[in-house]
């Protein structure tokens, strides 16, 4: 299977990937490749131009900024996985990239190109939005940044415009009391494969109670999505196991389930509770 | 386009169109066959080659993509003589039609590469980017096993179908 033709561009500096990209409408940016050359050798999409960043220097890094850590857009997922810094301080991120592919796509696809993606089942994309991390997008104007919360429109949708590359992503350390995790079932069984359904998790407890949550589903409706029935149950709540079970009761209030091949709406609702349980259970333990 | 890189050990360069996959210019153009084509959808790692040391799908990467690049394909992975990981296939019987052996080897060969003392778990997580259709995985983690005790300078243990009579 081959991809139309297209036109390729590897530039060497950032401002030069987004003058072409100003240039080329409908240009796609490709980064490790793991989602764009699939889709482009099942012609699900077939742009005129690829403009890969992955020769620009300096975004291949993580840095510890104080407050966040800064993921540039060519952090590979197995970097993004092993990395003393992220396991740390945003431990859901660290797990999400390690159960996200296989080892093969980890080892080429990045941690931002994945988020960029928006893919409905993708792991990465719920850690982001329980992390409460920034989406650092450029443009030939100038940059912007947009919290996670507002990134994920819809299905392969983000909030990023035509002319933006997404070339940092930043992600709140957890400190003191806050803590997260991210579990999943994978659509080959076990962790395996894109998520059937995935949930991400960051509490902060303060005093013995929580006194603030946030509660990410992936795989179970048509983006990555904020829980908030489990959230309202969450916060405020002494973290119990019967705290645990009651907000993960709550886990779909409010959601469109969208079933797929991989399950029923009903099945994967059920999953949002058994998943939100096990996630809030390992970031409150 | 242009596209030089270093594959094997030897420089090599050709001139490939953007569209043309990493596994077509090895197969194709350099006639290394080694590397196979399985599913073509990045799924079942029948095409996996190393990029400076680390198991990718040639499938899923385009040729261009390589430039600068260091590739070894199953063709490069003996030295003289076989790999441990190939030596672990052969004595251990890890395959049986053969088709996703090549890419196998060069994912085990990545796995114990960063690792050479992997859980049995270790190794079923280690490759699962690769399909085998004829389900021999039982073989495959018993030959991976072999070649990590080699890689380690240990005994291979016996393995467990040869009962003593």
């Amino acid at each position: 299977m081959y991809p139309r033709e297209f036109d390729y561009v590897a530039p060497g500096t950032l401002d030069e990937a987004l003058a072409v990209l100003a240039s080329n409408p409908g240009a796609k940016i490709m980064s490790g490749g793991m989602s764009l050359i699939p889709m482009m050798k099942l012609r699900l999409l077939s742009p005129a131009t690829v403009i890969d960043i992955g020769r620009i220097p300096g975004l291949d890094a993580i840095e510890d900024r104080g407050d966040h850590l800064a993921i540039g857009a060519l952090v590979r997922h197995a970097q993004t996985a092993s990395s003393d810094l992220v396991t740390t301080y945003a431990a859901a991120l660290a797990q999400a990239a390690a159960l996200t592919g296989d080892v093969q796509v980890r080892n080429r696809g990045t941690t931002v190109g994945a988020v960029a993606h928006a893919d409905l089942a993708a792991d990465t994309t719920a850690a982001v939005l329980a992390l409460g991390a920034t989406m650092v997008a450029r443009s030939s104007a100038g940059t912007r940044e947009i919290p996670a919360s507002e990134f994920f429109v819809d299905t392969l949708t983000s909030a990023l415009a035509d002319d933006e590359i997404l070339v940092e992503l930043r992600v709140p350390k957890s400190g003191e009391g806050e803590s997260s995790a991210y579990t999943k079932l994978g659509r080959r069984g076990g962790e395996s494969d894109y998520a059937v359904a995935g949930v991400a998790a960051w509490v902060r407890k303060t005093n013995g109670s929580v006194s603030d949550a946030r509660v990410a589903l992936t795989g179970v409706g048509s983006k990555a999505m904020l829980s908030s029935g489990a959230m309202d149950a969450i916060i405020g709540s002494d973290g119990s196991e019967a705290a645990i079970a009651a907000a993960a009761d709550r886990a779909a209030d409010g959601i469109s389930v969208l079933e797929d091949l991989y399950g029923s709406e009903e099945y994967k609702a059920h999953l949002a509770k058994v998943y939100v349980k096990r996630a809030l259970g390992a970031a409150l333990s | 386009m242009e596209v030089s890189l270093t594959v094997n050990g030897r420089n090599v360069s050709s001139d490939v169109e953007p569209r043309t996959l990493l596994v077509h210019l090895l197969r194709e153009d350099l006639d290394l066959t080694g590397t196979h084509v399985g599913c073509e959808s990045g799924y079942c790692g029948a095409c996996t080659v190393h990029l400076d040391g680390k198991p990718v799908k040639s499938c899923t990467m385009l040729a261009v993509q390589a430039e600068g690049a260091d590739i070894t394909t199953i063709e490069g992975l003996a030295n003289g003589e076989l790999h441990a990981v190939q030596e672990g296939f052969w004595e251990r019987h890890g395959l049986q039609c053969g088709y996703c052996t090549p890419g196998m080897i060069m994912s085990a060969a990545g796995m114990l590469a960063e690792n050479d003392s992997p859980s049995e778990g270790e190794i079923k997580h280690g490759i699962e980017g690769n399909l085998c259709r004829c389900t021999g995985y039982h073989n495959i983690v018993k030959a991976i096993e072999y070649a990590a005790a080699k890689m380690r300078g240990d005994e291979p243990a016996e393995p467990e179908w040869e009962v003593s009579s």
